[in-house]
């Protein structure tokens, strides 16, 4: 019951986006349907009159005269040419209207789906959010622009012909609306099988999906240890099901338009039974018993469309539910109003500026209007922080530190101690449940998302990269930056070598996923964009642990000038590489257990001189 | 094409013939039942004869019944084929991709074989499925409809004569013009889903460089298009239901101004009026239902010409005839060996060249070397998962291409770098090296993996379910995990590569002293980044850009060799102020 009611109010959603906009086109589809509707019932209608009013007329007439009939045929001829404008004009106003709504729909889940936390994407897989963007809103293009308008059209003609039907005998159309009660039960019956066994085919095609997608991901693991036979044999398992399903599926809804049909034909003969009786007994004219038995054909035909469309409209409906659901999410909360702009001195003061200075400023404003404005130093400290992903397992425990303006600060500790957490705390990808973070003595909540994030420069274990040139992939912190300074940031992390290798050298197009780049070079590139960035704050995580080391070597210079003047924040596992922070804090299951500088710590011969000697495992 | 998909329809060819034979009888039923029914009105009705009304309903009723049960058995066995034919076509697919070797895979990506084994297949299924039911119910319906009309009147069945080509002209022509527009849009839906896929698996990316902006822009760019060509191409389409219902509307006319002459004229009755335009209405139906399988069919064939790729690719390593059965030993030779990557146009780069090399069964060696300086592919063309180009590769003196290539993998085992874990349990995911290891087996391998204690660790132990890349457990347990899998093979050679990256020195040392001991006589090959991994090999390996720079023991490379003195002295520096502890930690074990 609670799940028709949800269907209805996304049925009821989804007219509200096409009342919205296209008010006035889908009015004019509205009527456009109903006039070449009412332009075919009319044409059955005419086929009767031909015969009772022109044909058996001049029926034995020696020099019988056709012009009535000829006017007759040719005012049908006008209302035909009214009923086929009428056609046109509702699909191609309907492609409007579905398009538009799709095109909006679509931007709406996207846009909406930027403003999204990070937990989001934790917590939905993209194959699903994928299925949205395409299964679901394909369902609902296909509903819009087909099955919309023939159910329309299909319930404009049945409910002329009904009337049609009552006006000519009331006996005759209980026997029709008889036929159609028992076709409602047989489609309902059909119909609940057959989207049953759709329902259970999905979940089979997810699941053969899943394998293929297993499989097919480790397909080299699979040749490197023969299993070949034994992945075939689980794979026409999973195969076998899915086709079981599918038939089951396809069968019920292969069935049910033969079943409605042939009601139908029942139907007709029951009425040309009843109705021959009748006019037996004189109370019906021949012409209206055939007219009658048209009526029947003409309102079996559509009620066989709807039912066929019924298959889609469900999909549809679960797609749409999907969609809004989507669009429903709750979006990150942003109540920041500290801004990042440029900013230069002028007499020793901080002005805002329209370029870029490479002068940062926060700019603050105030409850009494005055604005202030304040350096970006990069001085960053957290005050007894305690986070969870989720309330009831907190994951970093009562973290306080500090960081000074230009420091290296470093993270260590085994997987899931919380270092990559706490990263993700300073650029609020997730909010901490109490504490406070601050940022150049800012409470970061009160901060811009998108500035907080701004002055942030990110380099990240999983390099993301976007179709386009390797130009654009690295361009894509600062999309203003010119050709040099892209070759720049290039050589600074010691990409532009590889790169100047490449067929077409910063021009080579490359895919989202990557490939062609080891994961080596792609996390030179991920180095590169941060470097063009020259953000104030740089947070690396795990940021060459796929390079060599001897390269890792030439980069680590690259590095060096890029922090320099800069507060970092490391997680490193090669901890040769952080030896020389300023500040090292070890962290094992959300404490910060020990800090301090590399010698500190050493002599401390501690959970760190265990990792740094290698005598305790660091992932 | 339609050829090379049809030989798949293997144990659904029943079905398949069953189907439009069902379907044909279903259509001479609904060509009867019209037949009938104007008998009841132009005969029963108009001489009021209840008697000859109930004769002619209960034929009609008998109809009905056949035309029922024909329908739903060609429904089933429409069903049932084209379900079977899908079946076919994915098992089909997926047992050619199990013949590939590394070089197939990597032409295809791993996202394209799946889309191919997985929306490609339904699509050409939704069209199998069309076609042997609608592709026949349509002309045979077209035809008996016009031999009936032609019984009826001849004079009225030849408008159909000129209808018929002029809307099956009209059809097509809106298909064709259609069809470009159509390719166009799904090329810009791929670019749609594209940057939605991008930004899912790089949203981190977007919010830390507050690009989310960017981003829609991107999107709506790309999304208005697809808005923009699909319109365009259903502007097309718009057309097809009102040129279907002028046509129609043209016909009922002609039909009854002839018609009504004809009647007049005595050598009609007006039942069967009623009939030929019943007629009327199929045979045009039956041409939309033809163009609609027509477009269908368009649609599908970029499907269908992506699985016969697939099915079609030759694997680029096949056995030979008369292979050898049996690895004698370990001992490998590379003789001049130089490789390069198919897809790479530029043939003269090479990725490895000019390789000599010599490992006596039992050694251990170790390899070490830069980004991109061919490692993996070296050690790859060992159990032949890439063709040498030039040269040969042995294997206990043999030709890895004599070998049958089951019996040579089952004795060269490998830990390859993007190692995957498979969702099951450890146990199942430890026998893919032997189906037939027993429990003890299992322990004994992940012991010399030192693997046992943490697996031991777990509530469920062995039978610990490992989630879909082996996510629940850390890097370096997964890398051990992988290499007790490698072991249980009992291989001749064993090659690691870079597969300790995660593992603590300590353990790494561990599991180094476990192959010494226990494992004497296989060869080992070891990738390495870390110094210590390969320090105590008995032959080190330097490569630099696919070639070999230098061959030697630690200590002869650290006096010949200026790449390895220069990654040792990166590596050992820091550790040689403060780590004197761990040397003592290492010799400790």
């Amino acid at each position: 019951m609670e799940k028709k009611v949800k269907k209805s109010k996304v049925a009821f959603r989804l007219l509200k986006y096409v009342f919205t906009t296209y008010k006035i086109q889908f009015f004019i589809v509205f009527i456009a349907i109903v006039i070449s509707a009412l332009a075919n019932v009319m044409g059955i209608q005419f086929i009767q009159r031909l015969i009772d009013e022109y044909i058996v007329p001049l029926m034995g007439n020696q020099n019988p005269d056709f012009s009535s009939l000829l006017q007759a045929i040719l005012s049908m001829g006008v209302i035909y040419i009214i009923g086929v404008l009428a056609t046109y004009i509702y699909n191609r106003l309907m492609i409007n209207i579905s398009q538009g709504i799709l095109n909006k729909i679509r931007t709406q889940m996207f846009d909406h789906m930027q403003t999204l936390p990070i937990g989001y994407f934790d917590s939905h897989s993209h194959g699903e959010v994928m299925s949205t963007y395409t299964n679901d809103v394909d369902a609902l293009r296909e509903c819009l622009s087909q099955s919309i308008p023939q159910v329309f059209s299909a319930i404009v003609t049945m409910i002329t012909v009904l009337i049609s039907m009552f006006t000519t005998n009331i006996y005759l159309t209980l026997v029709v609306i008889a036929m159609v009660i028992v076709m409602t039960f047989v489609s309902r019956y059909l119909g609940g099988n057959s989207s049953r066994y759709f329902v259970k085919q999905q979940e089979d095609l997810g699941k053969v999906n899943g394998y293929i997608e297993e499989m097919m991901g480790g397909q080299k693991v699979v040749k490197v240890f023969c299993y070949e036979e034994e992945s075939k044999k689980r794979f026409d398992e999973l195969n076998e099901n899915l086709c079981n399903s599918t038939t089951s599926a396809n069968t019920y809804a292969n069935i049910l338009m033969p079943c409605i049909l042939n009601i139908g034909n029942l139907g007709y003969v029951l009425v040309a039974v009843i109705g021959g009786i009748l006019s037996i007994n004189g109370i019906l004219s021949i012409g209206n018993i055939a007219a009658f038995l048209q009526y029947v054909k003409a309102f079996t035909n559509p009620l066989g469309q709807v039912s066929q469309q019924m298959n889609f409209i469900v999909m549809a409906l679960a797609g749409a539910e999907r969609i809004f659901q989507l669009i429903d999410e709750k979006p990150e909360e942003d109540e920041g109003y500290v801004t990042l702009v440029n900013a230069k001195m002028e007499d020793g003061k901080i002005v805002e500026s329209k370029e870029r200075t490479g002068l940062w400023a926060w700019k603050h404003p105030h409850h009494d209007g005055r604005i202030t404005y304040a350096r970006l130093r990069g001085k960053m400290t957290f005050e007894d922080v305690v986070f969870g992903y989720t309330p009831k397992k907190i994951v970093l425990h009562n973290i306080s530190l500090e960081a000074k303006e230009g420091q290296k600060i470093s993270f260590v500790g085994a997987t899931g101690a919380g270092k990559t957490t706490i990263t993700n705390l300073i650029n609020r990808f997730y909010d901490i449940q109490s504490g406070k973070i601050r940022y150049d003595g800012i409470n970061i909540q009160k901060i811009k998302k998108a500035d907080l994030r701004r002055s942030l420069g990110m380099v990240l274990q999983d390099t993301s990269l976007f179709t386009g040139t390797i130009r654009d992939n690295i361009r894509y912190s600062r999309p203003e930056a010119s050709d040099e300074e892209v070759v720049a940031a290039a050589k600074l992390a010691n990409a532009d070598n590889f790169i100047k290798h490449l067929p077409k050298g910063y021009d080579t197009i490359i895919n989202g996923s990557g490939e062609g780049l080891s994961q080596g070079q792609r996390q030179l590139l991920s180095i590169a964009r941060a470097a063009l960035d020259n953000a104030p704050v740089l947070i690396l995580d795990e940021a060459t642990s796929s390079i060599d080391t001897r390269t890792e070597k030439i980069v680590q210079d690259g590095m060096d000038k890029l922090m320099k003047g800069r507060t970092v924040f490391v997680i490193a596992h090669r901890l040769s590489t952080i030896r020389n922070s300023d500040l090292i804090m070890v962290l094992d299951q959300g404490r910060i257990i020990e800090r301090g500088n590399h010698n500190e710590l050493m002599a401390k011969k501690g959970m760190y001189y265990g990792l740094y000697t290698g005598a305790i495992e660091i992932e | 094409m339609i050829k090379k998909l049809a030989k798949y329809i293997k144990d659904c060819k029943k079905d398949a013939i069953l189907t439009p034979i069902f379907v044909i009888l279903e259509v001479v039923m609904e060509v009867v039942i019209p037949y009938l029914m104007a008998k009841i009105i132009d005969v029963g009705i108009q001489n009021s004869d209840v008697k000859y009304i109930i004769e002619i309903g209960a034929f009609l009723i008998l109809s009905a019944i056949f035309s029922l049960v024909f329908g739903m058995l060609s429904g089933r066995f429409a069903a049932k084929a084209s379900a079977g034919y899908a079946r076919n076509l994915r098992k089909a697919m997926f047992d050619k991709v199990q013949t590939y070797a590394f070089e197939n895979i990597d032409k295809f990506s791993t996202s394209s074989l799946i889309t191919r084994m997985t929306t490609d297949v339904t699509n050409v299924q939704m069209a199998f499925q069309m076609i042997i039911r609608i592709l026949v119910r349509a002309p045979i319906m077209l035809i008996f409809a016009l031999i009936m009309s032609f019984t009826i009147s001849t004079k009225l069945a030849c408008i159909f004569l000129v209808a018929i080509p002029v809307l099956g002209f009209l059809l097509i022509f809106i298909a064709k013009k259609a069809h470009p527009h159509f390719e166009t849009v799904f090329k810009k839906y791929d670019e749609l889903n594209r940057v939605v896929q991008e930004n899912l698996s790089g949203i981190r990316v977007v919010k830390a460089y507050a690009k989310e902006e960017l981003e829609k822009k991107k999107f709506k760019e790309v999304n208005d298009k697809v808005y923009q060509f699909f319109k365009k191409a259903q502007k097309v389409v718009a057309f097809n239901s009102p040129v279907m219902q002028l046509t129609i509307y043209t016909c009922i006319l002609l039909i009854s101004w002839i018609g009504a002459q004809t009647i007049v004229g005595g050598q009609m009755q007006t039942g069967q009026l009623s009939s030929i335009i019943t007629y009327a209405y199929q045979i045009l139906m039956s041409l939309m239902m033809l163009s609609m399988v027509f477009v269908m069919v368009i649609i599908s064939q970029s499907s269908t010409e992506r699985i016969i790729e697939v099915l079609e690719e030759n694997p680029a390593i096949k056995n030979k005839e008369n292979t050898v059965k049996e690895v004698k030993d370990g001992s490998i030779s590379f003789e001049n060996v130089s490789f390069c990557y198919s897809d790479e146009k530029d043939k003269d780069k090479f990725a490895l060249r000019n390789i000599n090399l010599e490992i006596k069964a039992g050694e251990t060696v170790g390899i070490i070397g830069g980004t991109g300086s061919s490692k993996s592919t070296l050690v790859q063309l060992i159990p032949r998962l890439y063709e040498a180009t030039k040269g040969k590769v042995k294997v206990g003196g043999i030709d890895v291409k004599d070998y049958d290539l089951n019996v040579l993998r089952d004795s060269v085992s490998m830990v390859l770098q993007k190692n995957v874990l498979f969702s099951g349990t450890i146990s199942e995911n430890l026998r893919w090296g032997n189906q037939d290891a027993d429990d003890e087996e299992l322990e004994k391998v992940c012991k010399l993996a030192q693997a046992d204690d943490f697996i031991k660790q777990f509530p469920a132990k062995y039978e610990t379910i490992l989630d879909q890349g082996g996510t629940n457990v850390s890097g370096g347990q997964k890398q051990r995990i992988c290499i007790a899998r490698a072991l249980l093979k009992k291989p001749k050679i064993l090659i690691l590569d870079d597969s300790t990256s995660a593992v603590d020195t300590k353990t790494d040392a561990l599991i180094r002293r476990a192959f010494r001991e226990e494992i004497p006589n296989t060869t080992k090959i070891i990738i390495a980044q870390r110094i210590t991994s390969i320090e105590d090999a008995d032959k080190i390996i330097v490569l630099d850009e696919g070639k070999i720079d230098g061959i030697g023991t630690s200590e002869e490379l650290l006096k010949t060799n200026k790449i390895y003195k220069e990654v040792y002295e990166s590596q050992m520096k820091g550790e040689e102020e403060d780590g004197k502890e761990s040397e003592k930690i290492e010799s400790s074990i």
